[in-house]
């Protein structure tokens, strides 16, 4: 089948999905009039019986925490699948690179933004049932520091920093750690993933009960599996080999 | 007019599809496959939107307030972060096959063989 | 609809169209960038500040690093994505 024999029945095809689709939009509910019910419930029930002011963070881990579990094993399978394809095609010969960055000063800078960073990062995934923020924002972030560290100083600061030997043990942690407190509240009694610990004070650091141990470990876990995929593309071969771009 | 995010999001997925039909580069099929999912964000996010309604974030709001639903920003949230992942597992299948086809043009790389 | 929110949709809609227009991969890594943050745009818009958060970190973040990441370890094979 040559191309133009596929794209002529693409084309007829894409014609078809496209009234389909419009067609199905049109019926939907007209733009800012949300009618379902279990928005408003949630968004009325958040502040009194969580003690959670951010109410999509308050969903994102207590109420609907199972679907974040699911979404965060997806995170793993795919970091776990993308360490197994491309850890055999790594050189490890790291004798002839050169310092392909030769300015103290964007070291400097680099390192200072790297702490920055880290610090910054902490901070989005503290405040998550405060402020938006969270885990998934703020594990982000946080594997985005160590990915600073790469581009402003040599492979083998960024390699002592976050190898895949560190961002392994972190990224599991994080994901075992996330089914691990679901089983405790089933061992404890409660449902699984339920909520258990006293919830504390609304607008606080210390509110959200469980809630707020989950959202570390998946903090933990996303900025891990980022880091695990980042230490597999930025690699040596990357960096500059005796003024040379690539192997 | 009422309708328009929704026409937007169709538009989008129908763009990307066309993009990852036509495409000459696995890469370039990588990114709009990642269009294509924007395009399921932005649908999910319309079906939440209330009109006059304010971010759902009660630090310095009333609980009475009308806010827009909290349940797909969840959704759309975590779906954002994992797609990248996905994404960059669609990639390292593209750096696999260069490396054993030597091309990343769809349309050279040899058909199944037996 | 408030007018912004009309704007904002016509930036996203162009900034798709020319996603997959990009013919060089490198140009395309940059351009998906930026359309990332026309979305950051139409996110807050819509009135959803996590996930114009989560879209922010990703698009300026994890996108790039990991796109040009796989493209600089295929050297050479720049090229191609049009019509």
């Amino acid at each position: 089948m040559t191309t133009r024999v596929r794209l002529a029945v693409f084309s007829s095809g894409l014609v078809l999905v496209a009234a389909l689709l419009v067609d199905g939009v049109s019926n939907l509910p007209p733009f800012g009039r949300y009618a379902g019910p279990y928005g408003d419930i949630v968004a009325r029930l958040v502040e009194p019986q969580r003690h959670m002011a951010n109410a999509v963070t308050a969903v994102v881990f207590d109420y609907r925490g199972f679907d974040t579990m699911g979404e965060e094993l997806i995170l793993f399978a795919a970091a776990s699948a993308v360490a197994l394809l491309l850890r055999e095609m790594r050189d490890h010969d790291t004798s002839d690179l050169v310092e392909g960055i030769r300015s103290d000063a964007l070291r400097g800078v680099g390192a200072l933004a790297a702490i920055v960073t880290f610090v910054l990062a902490l901070q989005v995934v503290a405040h998550g049932f405060i402020t938006p923020g969270g885990g998934f924002q703020g594990g982000v972030v946080l594997s985005a520091a160590f990915a600073l560290v790469f581009l402003t100083n040599e492979y083998r600061a960024y390699n002592r920093l976050a190898s895949s030997s560190f961002a392994e043990p972190v990224e599991a942690l994080g994901a075992g750690g996330y089914v691990f407190l679901g089983l405790l509240a089933l061992a404890l009694g409660f449902g699984f993933l339920e909520n258990f610990l006293p919830f504390g004070v609304t607008g606080r650091l210390r509110s959200g009960g469980s809630a707020a141990i989950v959202n570390w470990s998946s903090a933990l876990a996303v900025s891990g599996g980022f880091a695990l995929i980042f230490s597999e593309y930025l690699q040596e071969n990357v960096a500059v080999r005796h003024g040379r771009v690539g192997k | 007019m009422t309708i328009l995010p929704y026409l937007l999001a169709v538009w989008i997925f129908l763009v990307g599809l066309v993009g990852i039909v036509t495409s000459r580069n696995l890469i370039h099929l990588t990114v709009c496959v990642s269009i294509c999912q924007s395009a399921t964000y932005i649908l999910l996010l319309a079906i939440g939107y209330k009109s006059h309604g304010t971010a759902p974030v009660f630090a310095d709001i009333p609980t009475s307030r009308k806010v827009v639903d909290p349940v797909v920003q969840s959704l759309t949230l975590t779906d954002i972060v994992v797609a990248v992942a996905v994404s960059a597992l669609l990639l390292a299948l593209a750096l696999k096959v260069f490396e054993a086809e030597g091309s990343l043009d769809p349309a050279e790389i040899a058909e199944l063989k037996g | 609809m408030e007018p912004l929110q009309i704007v904002a949709m016509l930036y996203v809609a162009l900034g798709a169209l020319c996603v997959v227009l990009a013919r060089d991969v490198v140009r395309q890594a940059l351009v998906f960038s930026l359309y990332g943050f026309s979305l950051v745009v139409l996110f807050v818009v819509f009135q959803a500040p996590d996930v114009a958060l989560s879209a922010l970190v990703v698009s300026g973040i994890a996108y790039p690093l990991v796109l040009v990441g796989a493209i600089a370890r295929c050297h050479g094979q720049r090229k191609g994505g049009g019509k």
